[in-house]
């Protein structure tokens, strides 16, 4: 089963972290996808740059209309999310513990994918 | 470097955060101002025997409100004063201080700070300079030089404004959202020279200086998200992470600054080039054109450039005559006149920047671009002249060895390079 695993953090702690601090959590991050990787289990992964740069487009009216910034003002925002190849929920949650110990606080969903496309986008 | 180098970039770094706070306990500016200093000295005795702090602004923050705490219990009379040595330990306790603090108040208290010296009561001269020497700690040659004007002008600038704000009522309550946004403008252009404080950096400071930029950038993305629909604060935050992204090539090993056209573009930052050209998209579809704006929108242009040679300098010049139509000055016309002399050759610049000569009798970067523009045109006695004007007005070490290649590469062109003893080279 495919799984999308949703990181949210307050975006205000995530970026003031200062360099150093910034790439100790990166290279943990990456060590912990690294089992997943090896295993050809691990699909694409996303970073989302700060919820300043989001536009939304509200359709819920006529004409649909271009709003700056993100859908939805929360205390966490969404900053970023991996697609992963898990046998169980279990198995999915146990992965998203991994990228926990990494940083601090936040919050990751886990949501099964009813339809995956990988896409063409070259690497 | 050494330790009091050390100590005065970290404190200037860590003092807008660190005053901020310590107006939230106080609420009164003057409180805040002298728990800070207090903090400072303590600092000075504490830092060098036993170490930097983990977290600066933090140490600050809480020496500065016991001192503060303190003061105004001797006042009352109403306490015994605590043990001197319970402060000067604090150093020990560090990592406990850092997390007692609430981290995610800092940046509301930087804008409460920020509102308040923009108070309405002071021309916006006055706001900005007591903005810069409040928030940011910045001397008053520092501010004189970012404005254009003598010291002793900026001083009694400064001094009248601390004067005014001290008779008014400071504002705790946040302000309403069109007084908010009546003040953004003034705010945004305050936290741009902050920007520039960290930017124009050179040297041995530079490490220590840089954090202003991200603090600006900090302070600006804030702004944005109090004011998500606000273009001009995309513009800003799109400019300022446009040109910071360059930081890393812009100086080479000895500290000597290195030209736009010639940095490696490798070491350019390249997410943060991502989100500035981000944002500018987002701000440009508001049609709402300002200088952030304008200068972003330049910026992006050098940015997009894989190669100096790639560079669309027509339509940066059109952009620089737009941002001197918004906001006419010499020194964007001089900024235009560089723009010129890549489209149309070195004469047309020369003749735009000539009638800018009075204006800019004491300005640094005209006496440069002059001087270069005369290099390359082959006039190599005018050319030095300009130079030699430039290295007086320089502002710092670098802008002046910089500008001594330049002598250094005449000097090559007068005279066969062999005859050149090294030794003799200005």
């Amino acid at each position: 089963m495919l799984y999308a695993v949703l990181c949210y953090n307050s975006e205000d702690s995530v970026f003031s972290w200062s360099k150093q601090e910034e790439e100790a959590v990166m290279s943990k991050l990456i060590a912990a996808q690294e089992k997943m990787a090896k295993a050809g289990r691990l699909g694409p992964v996303a970073r989302l740059m700060p919820t300043t740069a989001a536009t939304t487009l509200r359709k819920d009216r006529e004409p649909a209309v271009v709003i700056d910034g993100p859908f939805a003002e929360t205390k966490e925002q969404l900053l970023g999310f991996y697609v992963v190849d898990c046998a169980s929920l279990e198995e999915a949650l146990d992965f998203a513990r991994e990228l926990g110990k990494a940083n601090p606080g936040g919050a990751y969903e886990v949501r099964p994918l009813a339809v995956f496309r990988p896409g063409t986008l070259a690497q | 470097m050494t330790d009091i180098a050390w100590i005065d970039a970290a404190l200037t770094s860590a003092r807008p955060r660190a005053v901020s706070a310590l107006l939230r306990y106080f609420r009164n500016l003057d409180s805040a101002e002298e728990a800070f200093q207090n903090a400072c000295l303590k600092a000075l005795d504490s830092w060098p025997r036993n170490g930097p702090p983990r977290d600066p602004a933090a140490w600050l923050i809480m020496v500065g409100r016991n001192v503060g705490i303190d003061a105004a219990r001797r006042q009352a009379k109403q306490q015994v004063l605590p043990d001197e040595d319970a402060l000067s330990d604090l150093g020990d306790a560090e990592a406990e201080i850092a997390d007692r603090l609430d981290e995610s108040h800092y940046r509301d208290d930087i804008l409460r700070l920020l509102f308040i010296c923009c108070h309405p009561e002071l021309p916006e001269t006055q706001q900005i300079a007591l903005a810069l020497r409040i928030v940011s700690g910045l001397s008053v040659p520092q501010i004189a030089r970012a404005f254009l004007v003598g010291e002793s002008a900026m001083e009694q600038r400064i001094t009248r404004a601390k004067a005014r704000i001290a008779k008014a009522d400071v504002p705790f309550e946040t302000p309403g959202a069109p007084e908010r946004a009546e003040r953004l403008g003034v705010v945004a252009r305050m936290i741009y020279l902050v920007f520039n404080e960290g930017y124009s950096a050179t040297g041995g400071e530079l490490p220590l200086r840089a954090p202003l930029c991200d603090e600006a950038i900090r302070l600006a993305r804030l702004l944005l998200r109090l004011f998500q629909t606000e273009p001009e604060i995309m513009g800003l935050l799109a400019l300022m992470l446009l040109q910071h992204a360059r930081s890393a090539a812009r100086f080479d090993e000895d500290g000597a600054i290195i030209l736009l056209e010639d940095q490696d573009r490798a070491l350019w930052n390249r997410p943060m080039i991502a989100e500035g050209l981000a944002l500018i998209d987002k701000a440009l579809r508001h049609r709402q054109p300002g200088p952030y704006q304008v200068q972003a929108a330049i910026a992006a242009l050098h940015a997009r450039a894989g190669r100096p040679e790639d560079t669309d300098w027509a339509q940066i010049e059109l952009l620089y005559g737009t941002l001197e139509r918004l906001v006419p000055s010499p020194v964007i016309t001089l900024n235009r006149a560089v723009a010129v002399s890549k489209v149309q050759g070195p004469e047309a610049a020369l003749a735009m920047i000539e009638p800018l000569a009075k204006d800019l009798a004491g300005y640094f970067y005209f006496f440069g671009v002059k001087g270069a523009l005369l290099q390359q045109l082959g006039r190599n006695d005018e050319a030095r002249t300009a130079f030699d004007r430039a290295i007086a007005l320089a502002n710092n070490a670098a802008e002046a060895a910089h500008i001594r290649t330049h002598l250094d590469r005449l000097q090559k062109d007068s005279a066969p390079a062999d005859s050149t003893p090294a030794a003799e080279k200005v």
